[in-house]
């Protein structure tokens, strides 16, 4: 059974920073606030891995490393097989008397592009494997550490520089993977997902991850300033919108029962409140040309997609 | 960077990172900076847990927070996300 792990704000600004500062991450990084608000969660020793991505990148420019804990980079694909290693040499290191702890955490961070395209076979090979770790995605919905090329994680619609907006095309055209639903049909034990807009189901949903007995999943959303061309200042409100407009709807499955965050069943039960999607796309700039009138009709598209998602979800929760 | 850099047989194997990112300050990047109106603020942190640079400072002895200006970029995330408007961005 799970904790109920009650803390405020301050219990949380008296622990120690594990991503210190002075990394080099974009004013106003989005994954960056996440790593932060996931960190926090750490409730004993953490060994972390990061596969290629932007913050593996802004984190550890030698010789400096902003990391206060074990960590170790991989390559793109295999960041969840890098963790399965290493919570099997814990296990052995255990059994045979050599670990001083009682227990250490695993944790694997990967971008979109770790998790949606390049590292799916490491990750569905760890998961079914039943390694006890928890995988972070932190879905800043494409490459942005080589320059915003679209990913399985890239929304209908948006801009980058591999699926250009103009004339012919608006943007990518195809819609974003599901990649959530499709850890959930992996049946482990705990799948969620997250938003920095509100730090506190986040980070109670990192503990659960990390307390549960094999693999757990978190998808948080991570806006990008860069890639998504907004203001620094807007990463948290975009964040945010993305939830009220249930682009990005917060719930969780635990056992295979699904069920809705606090922040979404407000709005599962109060319709009303539900935002228009155009509210979210109009402050990004990947997104500007969809207000052009020849491509007006890629936002009810949109529109439609999220809506469909938001009342195929609503019926898996029961709130139908 | 150190008047004399460590030679190839002094260097830790495998790219070891072996510096504390908190000797290389990246508050030079910022144009605009946070000022804070203490009579404002409630001291709810939304600032500190929304501030990617960890460069908000929570002193529970003072019971007040401050900026750390040689890592914060300067981005705004907590003027924007103070419910009480305490902060200010100010162009350097």
């Amino acid at each position: 059974m799970m904790s109920e792990w009650k803390f405020t704000i301050k219990d949380l600004a008296e622990k120690p920073e594990l991503l210190m500062a002075g990394h080099r991450a974009c004013a106003g990084c989005g994954p960056a606030v996440v790593y932060r608000q996931i960190l926090k969660a750490a409730r004993g020793p953490i060994i972390a891995t990061n596969a290629t991505g932007c913050m593996e990148v802004v984190s550890t420019i030698y010789p400096y490393t902003a990391w206060s804990i074990p960590w170790i980079h991989t390559a793109f694909e295999n960041v969840a097989a890098n963790a399965a290693g290493i919570e099997a040499a814990l296990k052995v290191m255990k059994k045979k008397g050599k670990l001083k702890h009682d227990h250490v955490d695993v944790i694997a961070f990967a971008g979109d592009g770790g998790t949606y395209d390049i590292g799916l076979q490491a990750l569905s090979g760890a998961a079914e494997r039943g390694h006890d770790f928890l995988y972070v995605l932190y879905d800043n919905e494409a490459y942005m550490n080589t320059g915003i090329q679209r990913s399985g994680g890239t929304p209908h619609g948006a801009w980058t520089t591999t699926s250009p907006a103009g004339r012919v095309i608006p943007g990518k055209l195809r819609y974003k993977k599901p990649i959530t639903e499709i850890m959930v049909a992996h049946d482990i034990p705990y799948v969620a997902t997250a938003s920095p807009s509100h730090w506190k189901d986040l980070i109670k949903k990192t503990r659960k991850g990390l307390e549960v007995e094999g693999t757990a999943f978190l998808h948080v959303l991570a806006p990008c300033p860069r890639g998504w061309r907004y203001d620094t200042s807007k990463t948290i409100e975009l964040a945010h919108l993305a939830v009220q407009t249930c682009v990005f709807p917060l719930w969780e499955v635990v056992d295979g029962e699904y069920a809705l965050s606090a922040p979404s069943k407000v709005i599962a039960l109060r319709p009303e409140r539900k935002k228009p999607i155009r509210e979210y796309l109009k402050g990004q700039g990947r997104f500007r040309h969809l207000f052009k009138p020849e491509f007006e009709s890629v936002i009810d598209d949109l529109q439609n997609i999220v809506d469909k998602r938001w009342r195929r979800l609503l019926k898996k929760c029961g709130m139908d | 960077m150190t008047a004399k850099q460590k030679g190839w047989k002094e260097l830790p194997i495998a790219g070891l990172c072996w510096k504390p990112s908190t000797e290389y300050f990246t508050g030079d990047w910022r144009t605009f900076k946070p000022m804070l109106d203490e009579e404002k603020c409630t001291k709810c942190l939304i600032c500190y847990i929304d501030c990617p640079d960890v460069a908000v400072k929570w002193k529970p002895e003072d019971e007040k927070i401050e900026f750390d200006y040689n890592f914060c970029k300067g981005c705004g995330i907590c003027a924007n996300v103070c419910p009480s408007e305490a902060i200010k961005m100010v162009l350097e």
